[in-house]
């Protein structure tokens, strides 16, 4: 080691290093590791390898209690998606990421890019992206710019999506005034690849060139990543520089180029340039690996003209990779890339000094030791107090009556159909979508030359989260697993989306520790660990955050892609739900659409009767007993028979009586069955010991209700399709 | 048969395509790269799949026109060969000149993913021989620009040639303005040209192939094409 990096004014540091959103101490901190003032380029990389959306810093200490172990789990959360077994010599690559901030800012790249950063995680590791998913969270529609935020997003998600070629399958959307200011766009992709071309980030052998891919460096994104770690003000337009851009035709071209190159051995390691860019792949691969890392800036194809080091360290371009070669295999890894026109640079190499130098023009920009930027980032143990428990609700009379309530709540923002949004998504790409949206409770794809498919879902009810942190992230992780269940499917595991307010505040920390609480419980109870995950902070527009929201992806096999059964309703089959029911009324929609209250402690959700509940359905499904299956959530039993009908267009008689409670409380762990005869599942399920009761019988084009009412069907479906197109027309 | 599928940057359905093909054929069809300018000696079907060649920036189909291999591609039309375009594939042949009209944005100017019904209006082509006379068929389209539109004497010439064979109707086969959602001239859904062995279509039978998977409500497309080349 020679030069030291030209030191900023000691004064000017400290002052920038706020505006970076390096807190007083950590800046001390990052003068104690390097015993001098930093330069500019090296003040840029703490900040952002320090942000919260890089280190974690309030989130780790509650993270690490989550489980994320289990006979099938190859890799857990550390790497850049995490990496299950699914039999026959297979993984499955998935995780799910946010792009929360960006998204309210510029709604289509915002969302487009959040689609691209999660397809580089997963084929990055070497798995072909065979499905993406979103869960996306809006404010109240007639909100300011609302229209203008949905319309951008769902059109960046498809314009992404549809041209990188893989196919959209599932999600889900909630509305709430309390996402007005902060929308959530959660992108999940999930691949394939085989148990033995698994590729990792960390960097070995010194002397190993480092390799840069993709789309050239421009000055996008710069410090994206401290956006993305702080909250909004009113002047949060002025941040639009800091979006990034996306190309999905690039992004094609690149996931087609590393395909190519995986199927060598010449990659040693290889790692996305997402959040931090290049500054977070090269000290990351680096600091993994426990090797130095020398960068020549020179090197790096750029887009613009007279970028200094500082720029292209913090730049968050889209669709580029970092990737440490084996010593020879440069020209065939070269000729590949440029092939798929794309940039192929040699900017470094890797050194036995365990530190990160960076070069410009021969002059040193940054000399910082890895180790200690990773071991002394900060960690918080912030201060949190536990969520106040809500009173269970008392009675609540029926104002309106069961067929009255049912056609407001089918064509409530929170219930209608998603049509308008999954018709401007390519599900079908690929030949292998099995159950496109609407079809199933959980999205089916088959891996190419095989039977076996994979089911995915995401799943969270923010609302209870709010009520009841625990028992939302309990209820988010059970829901995932019911919906994988109900197609007939394994749940494995999970990849979790930790959104949330302020983690400075202490009630909104205690919100969070409550989830992870309640994940954690769902997690072990279910054998359903979580192998990735992301964490967005700081939700919160002019001091007021968005609901909790951990959104949980959730990915299950089936053996057979055959054996899968959607929640269409065939006619003359016998109606069965599987499942206790009490009738629980506190935070249901019913309460809130039709009652207008949003009050009581959430459904409380018993681990050990959704285990024993979803293993009976799903081995009665296995055993071609079930034709369709659907699980009770938002709305209740009667919802959820009227989801069956309309997924069809034929009817039911409904026999059981009960009130407007039984019909539409949101008990937890219940599934609707449609079957050819009652009486053999329901004798299995007195058998182990599992309530189910038959309901009704499908036949017809009406529902008709115990008391005798009867809705057609059409006109339950005209509702239930008209809302969002009627929303979206004026804003789109 | 040999079928062969041309492989722009950004096209996205060629594996679709192959899974279809080699259902009917037994035999996994060719790749071709487009920066090729030849095609492998005995191609008897060349395919252009769906996609974002060139992620669509320009017009959508119009650099993909201007590749090395759609030289061939002309040649090997021009000599009479079978040439079958789906969705950026239809784009291709027209933005190449070897099919009349154009496809215009949506009527809605929005993505469209869902499920359409084609009515078959001829079935002596080499793509359609094994439908039934007047068959309609269930099929999925997803794109931002196929509205296919054509001057009144282009139109004139198809429709008096009976160059259009495949139309967007509803499920029981009626032509209507309702089941042609891309706004197409006519409900044009697909064309053929004089010789009819060249069709581009924006639908996508190739995804209703398999009974596991979408049904199988295309396969007699991909089973037309085995039964031309079985005989020929």
């Amino acid at each position: 080691m020679t030069d030291l990096p030209t030191p900023l004014d000691a004064a000017r540091a400290k002052q920038l290093s706020a505006e970076f959103g390096l807190k007083g101490d950590e800046y001390d901190r990052v003068l104690a590791i390097l015993g001098r003032t930093p330069s500019l380029t090296e003040l840029g990389i703490f900040s952002v390898m320090w942000s919260e959306h890089c280190s974690y810093k309030s989130s780790r200490f509650w993270l690490k209690q989550l489980p994320t172990t289990a006979p099938w789990v190859i890799h857990g959360p550390g790497e850049n998606a995490g990496v299950i077994d699914i039999g026959e010599g297979l993984v499955a690559v998935f995780k799910m990421e946010s792009h929360n901030h960006p998204s309210f800012i510029e709604p289509y790249q915002g969302a487009a890019t959040g689609v691209g950063g999660i397809l580089r995680d997963v084929f990055t590791m070497g798995a072909r992206p065979i499905a993406n998913l979103n869960a996306l969270r809006f404010g109240s529609p007639d909100a300011p710019r609302m229209k203008r935020v949905i319309d951008g997003v769902v059109r960046g998600i498809g314009g992404y999506g549809n041209c990188v070629g893989v196919p959209t399958v599932g999600g889900e959307v909630n509305f709430h005034p309390r996402y007005n200011g902060n929308p959530l766009v959660n992108a999940m992709t999930v691949g394939i690849a085989k148990a033995d071309r698994i590729f990792l980030s960390a960097a070995a052998g010194v002397g190993n060139a480092v390799v840069y891919l993709g789309s050239k460096t421009g000055r996008d994104g710069i410090h994206g990543a401290t956006m993305a770690s702080t909250e909004f003000a009113a002047d949060s337009e002025d941040k639009r520089p800091t979006v990034q851009v996306g190309d999905p035709f690039a992004e094609k071209l690149l996931i087609e180029a590393c395909m190519e190159l995986m199927a060598t051995d010449a990659i040693v390691a290889i790692q996305d340039m997402g959040a931090a860019g290049l500054t977070s792949s090269s000290v990351e691969m680096a600091g993994k690996g426990g090797v130095g890392i020398e960068l020549q800036m020179e090197n790096v194809p750029q887009r613009e003209t007279g970028m200094t080091a500082y720029e292209m360290m913090l730049s968050e371009s889209q669709e580029r990779m970092l990737m440490i070669l084996k010593p020879g295999r440069e020209a065939m890894a070269e000729a590949i890339f440029r092939k798929w026109e794309l940039d192929f640079a040699i900017i470094g190499h890797l050194t036995d000094t365990g530190r990160i130098v960076i070069r410009h023009h021969g002059v040193v920009e940054a000399d910082i030791e890895l180790a200690p930027l990773e071991s002394q980032a900060p960690l918080y143990e912030r201060p949190w107090v536990p969520t106040p428990k809500l009173p269970v609700l008392g009675t609540v009379a029926d104002p309106v009556g069961l067929k009255a309530a049912l056609l407001t709540l089918v064509a409530c923002p929170d219930l209608c159909s998603r049509r308008w949004i999954w018709d401007q998504y390519d599900s079908m790409v690929g030949g292998q979508t099995a159950k496109r949206p609407g079809a199933a409770d959980a999205a089916v794809v088959r891996v190419e030359d095989h039977k076996r498919a994979l089911a995915m879902t995401t799943d969270c009810t923010p609302r209870y989260c709010l009520a009841d942190p625990e028992e939302g992230g309990k209820q988010a992780v059970a829901e995932a697993w019911r919906n994988i269940t109900a197609v007939g499917a394994l749940p494995l595991a999970i990849t979790d989306n930790m959104n949330f307010g302020n983690p400075e505040k202490p009630e909104i920390m205690g919100q969070f520790a409550g989830a992870v609480m309640g994940i954690g419980a769902a997690c072990r109870a279910l054998d359903f660990p979580v192998v990735s995950g992301n964490v967005s902070l700081y939700n919160e527009t002019e001091g007021r955050g968005i609901l909790p929201t951990p959104a949980i992806g959730g990915v299950g096999v089936l053996e057979d892609v055959a054996q899968a059964i959607g929640l269409a309703m065939p006619a003359d089959h016998d109606l069965v739900l599987v499942g206790a029911t009490q009738g629980w009324l506190g935070q249901s929609l019913w309460l809130r659409e039709i009652a207008g209250r949003e009050e009581g402690a959430p459904p409380p959700v018993d681990l050990v009767a959704e285990r024993r509940n979803g293993d009976f359905v799903r081995a009665q499904i296995l055993a071609g007993a079930v034709t369709a299956c659907h699980d009770c959530s938002d709305g209740g039993l009667l919802v959820a028979v009227a989801e069956m009908a309309m997924a069809s267009g034929i009817g039911a008689v409904l026999e059981a009586s009960g009130d407007h409670a039984f019909w539409y409380g949101e008990d937890q762990s219940r599934y609707v069955l449609a079957v050819p005869a009652a009486a053999p599942i329901l004798a299995a399920a007195a058998a182990a010991g599992i309530p189910a009761t038959r309901i009704g019988h499908s036949r017809g084009g009406d529902l008709v209700l115990p008391n005798g009412d009867a809705i057609s069907i059409l006109t339950l479906a005209a509702a239930h399709e008209a809302t969002l197109p009627a929303l979206m027309r004026d804003g789109a | 048969m040999k079928a062969g599928i041309i492989l722009f940057p950004g096209t996205n359905r060629e594996r679709d395509m192959a899974l279809a093909l080699a259902r009917v054929t037994g035999a996994k069809p060719a790749i071709i790269w487009h920066g090729e300018s030849e095609l492998p000696a005995g191609t008897d079907l060349v395919v252009l799949p769906g996609g974002f060649s060139y992620g669509d920036y320009l017009r959508c189909g119009a650099m993909a026109a201007q590749s090395p291999i759609m030289r061939a591609v002309a040649d090997f039309a021009a000599r009479g060969g079978h040439v079958l375009g789906v969705c950026n594939g239809f784009q291709i042949l027209i933005e190449a000149g070897l099919l009349p009209g154009a496809l215009l944005k949506n009527a809605s100017l929005r993505f469209l993913s869902m499920d359409c019904h084609l009515k078959v209006e001829r079935t002596d082509t080499p793509y359609t021989s094994q439908f039934q006379p007047g068959a309609v068929f269930r099929s999925t389209m997803a794109h931002g620009d196929g509205n296919y539109f054509a001057g009144d004497e282009t139109l004139d010439q198809l429709e008096g040639e009976g160059r259009v064979v495949l139309r967007y109707c509803t499920p029981e086969g009626a032509v209507t303005e309702a089941a042609n959602r891309n706004g197409s001239v006519n409900n044009i859904a697909g064309i053929v040209s004089p010789n009819r062995r060249i069709l581009g279509l924006m639908p996508h039978p190739e995804n209703q192939v398999d009974p596991d998977i979408d049904g199988t409500d295309g396969l007699p497309m991909f089973q037309s094409i085995a039964a031309t080349f079985a005989t020929a």
